[in-house]
């Protein structure tokens, strides 16, 4: 029992001090409490909505910001700010199965490319490159024209084009320590491969990824917002900052502030999540900076 | 270096492949009869006919592989559904357009992110080095469909210094209708650019032929624009090569937000239609100008700099 308390403590603590770490840093500072805003905003959203996100009240349609509608409303009288909120939720609920999704199949093949026998490492490389060969955006409009739009649909792309990054991270990290000492012993021992790559690689990978996933979190976000603004995405009348953008560009002469309500979440997430990427990457491993 | 330059394309034209047959089977394993999936509502029998005739569909899995690479290695990537014209000159069409925005794009940041890396290289800690750091790591995120998006609602609707749509015709007019959406696409890489630029010329002006030319008493502008430069440019030439796949994605955005011709309007619009050769047509020629332009930045990469030779 005292086992069993004892090693969540220390972890806690190696958390702390990362979090301290980027606390420090005033750009980390900032990036993380733009985070912790979005995903409290995003958590809380149906308490936070002033107005039903989906509610129309046609009188009250194009309005610009006022103290009832904090953003204004669109076309057909909605909310925005409500929208935006519900909007955030959306955003995450792509990108977190999809980037941990991705980080959990990559990890897993990359360590076997790193460990395995040098074919399967060729095969999965050449397999990593030609998915990194095409540009995100086509492969994922290929993929909308194939299967149609949906939410499940953006999950799969993102995730299918972020595997290749976490497996080249994970079999390079795998690669630098499958002739380390101590596991070199634990196989001299007779440990199975699971055991060795389970117990003995993980721990040793995973913080390097934890950093990607965090610079990883915009370009998500963006991709997710980007194929919604075109239509291809997240179906209406489901909020997503997408497709508020969508309705703010067919009525860009008449309102600016749709615009500027899909606009603005978007910078300020992406902006969030390097800040917080960049100064994490920092305190985990020094040895990644390089452009500084 | 011709092993290497040998090497370096057999993997490019073997991810090709691997990419083509990826395609290929994606196609194939949509639940449903592909012609009638790729005709849509519109699918007489005469043309659903005229269509599994013309793909070979009723040959087998492996056979129709062998036939589709045999169409691309003459330059055949499928014919449009509802004209009748070949995809390929349909999309060779476009693609002008968006090499247009791209170049433009990739140049004035290039130019903008060279300079002001040097700047802040020659003149390293003090404030304004600060201030480019921070601005460059907040442009590296901003996506360009929202710059685009923003750029347009500020400049082109409410300000009318630029045109929201179009091309344009004549040079002028043309480069005029391409300063907006450029911008859009470039601005996330002056800083990127910037910051990439700055450490590779701090770590050069520590190399010894720059102390010799400091010691020959020449002026430290001369120094970092002639003998520093030349070296420090290095890992953008990289950087853009490897960062074409981003950039077509950009220019994706950015196109349709201009309403401009180009590859992604071309894309959009077929699917609206549901037009699959030529959506596939468009990938596999975007997929494939990203290999060549990374396998060239890797040889580029190479010519200059032997030690990258060895790399793969």
């Amino acid at each position: 029992m005292t086992d069993a308390t004892a090693v969540p403590t220390k972890s806690k603590s190696e958390l702390a001090i990362i979090i301290a770490g980027v606390a420090r840093d005033p750009l980390g500072l900032m990036g993380l409490i733009i985070v912790g805003a979005i995903v409290f905003s995003a958590i809380f959203a149906s308490w936070i909505v002033p107005y039903d996100p989906v509610a129309m009240n046609i009188q009250d349609r194009m309005q610009g910001p006022s103290a009832a509608y904090l953003l204004g409303t669109d076309q057909l009288g909605r909310d925005t700010f409500s929208r935006v909120i519900m909007g955030g939720q959306v955003a995450l609920k792509v990108a977190l199965p999809a980037i941990f999704g991705a980080m959990a199949i990559g990890l897993t093949l990359g360590t076997i490319a790193g460990y395995g026998p040098k074919w399967l490492d060729n095969f999965l490389m050449l397999l990593f490159d030609t998915i990194r060969s095409f540009p995100t955006v086509m492969f994922a409009l290929a993929v909308v024209a194939l299967v149609g739009p949906s939410l499940q649909t953006v999950v799969f792309v993102v995730m299918a084009t972020s595997i290749p990054t976490y497996g080249r991270v994970a079999r390079t990290q795998t690669l630098t320590l499958r002739n380390s000492e101590f596991i070199l012993a634990e196989r001299a021992m007779g440990a199975s491969m699971a055991r060795i790559l389970g117990v003995h690689m993980l721990p040793n990978i995973i913080g390097v990824l934890a950093v990607l996933v965090a610079m990883d979190n915009p370009t998500v976000i963006a991709l997710e917002a980007g194929l919604s603004f075109l239509g291809l995405g997240v179906k209406p009348p489901t909020p997503s900052w997408g497709a508020l953008l969508k309705d703010g560009y067919a009525l860009i002469r008449q309102t600016p502030w749709l615009v500027v309500g899909g606009g603005l979440p978007i910078v300020i997430a992406t902006l969030g999540f390097t800040f917080l990427g960049e100064s994490l990457r920092d305190v985990v491993d020094p040895k990644l900076r390089k452009n500084r | 270096m011709l092993k290497f330059t040998l090497k370096r394309f057999a993997l490019a034209a073997l991810i090709l492949v691997v990419a083509v047959t990826i395609m290929f089977l994606m196609i194939r394993a949509v639940p449903g009869d592909p012609v009638s999936i790729m005709l849509g509502p519109r699918a007489t029998p005469e043309l659903k006919e005229r269509l599994i005739a013309e793909m070979a569909l009723d040959q087998s899995i492996p056979k129709q592989l062998l036939l589709f690479f045999g169409g691309l290695l003459r330059g055949d990537l499928g014919v449009d559904v509802f004209s009748g014209r070949a995809v390929s000159e349909i999309v060779f069409e476009q693609l002008p357009h968006t090499l247009k925005l791209i170049f433009s794009a990739i140049a004035w940041s290039a130019i903008l992110g060279i300079a002001l890396g040097c700047y802040a290289a020659a003149h390293p800690n003090t404030w304004i080095d600060r201030v480019t750091a921070t601005l460059s790591v907040s442009c590296i995120a901003a996506p360009a469909f929202v710059v685009a998006l923003l750029s347009l609602l500020i400049f082109a609707v409410q300000l009318q210094w630029f045109p929201a749509i179009g091309v344009g015709e004549g040079f002028w007019d043309t480069a005029w209708h391409l300063v907006l959406p450029s911008f859009a696409i470039g601005l996330s890489w002056v800083g990127y650019i910037a910051r990439l630029v700055r450490a590779s010329m701090l770590e050069v002006m520590g190399e010894s032929h720059i102390r010799t030319a400091r010691a020959f008493g020449l002026s430290e502008r001369r120094i970092i624009s002639v003998y520093a430069l030349r070296i420090a440019i290095l890992p953008v030439v990289t950087v853009i090569g490897v960062g074409m796949g981003f950039l077509l994605s950009s220019a994706v955005f950015t196109e349709i937000v201009f309403a401009r011709p180009g590859l992604g309007k071309l894309v959009i619009d077929s699917i609206t239609t549901r037009n699959y050769p030529i959506v596939m047509g468009a990938v596999l020629v975007s997929t494939g100008l990203f290999v060549v332009s990374t396998a060239l930045a890797d040889l580029i990469n190479a010519l200059l700099d032997p030690r990258a030779r060895t790399a793969t």
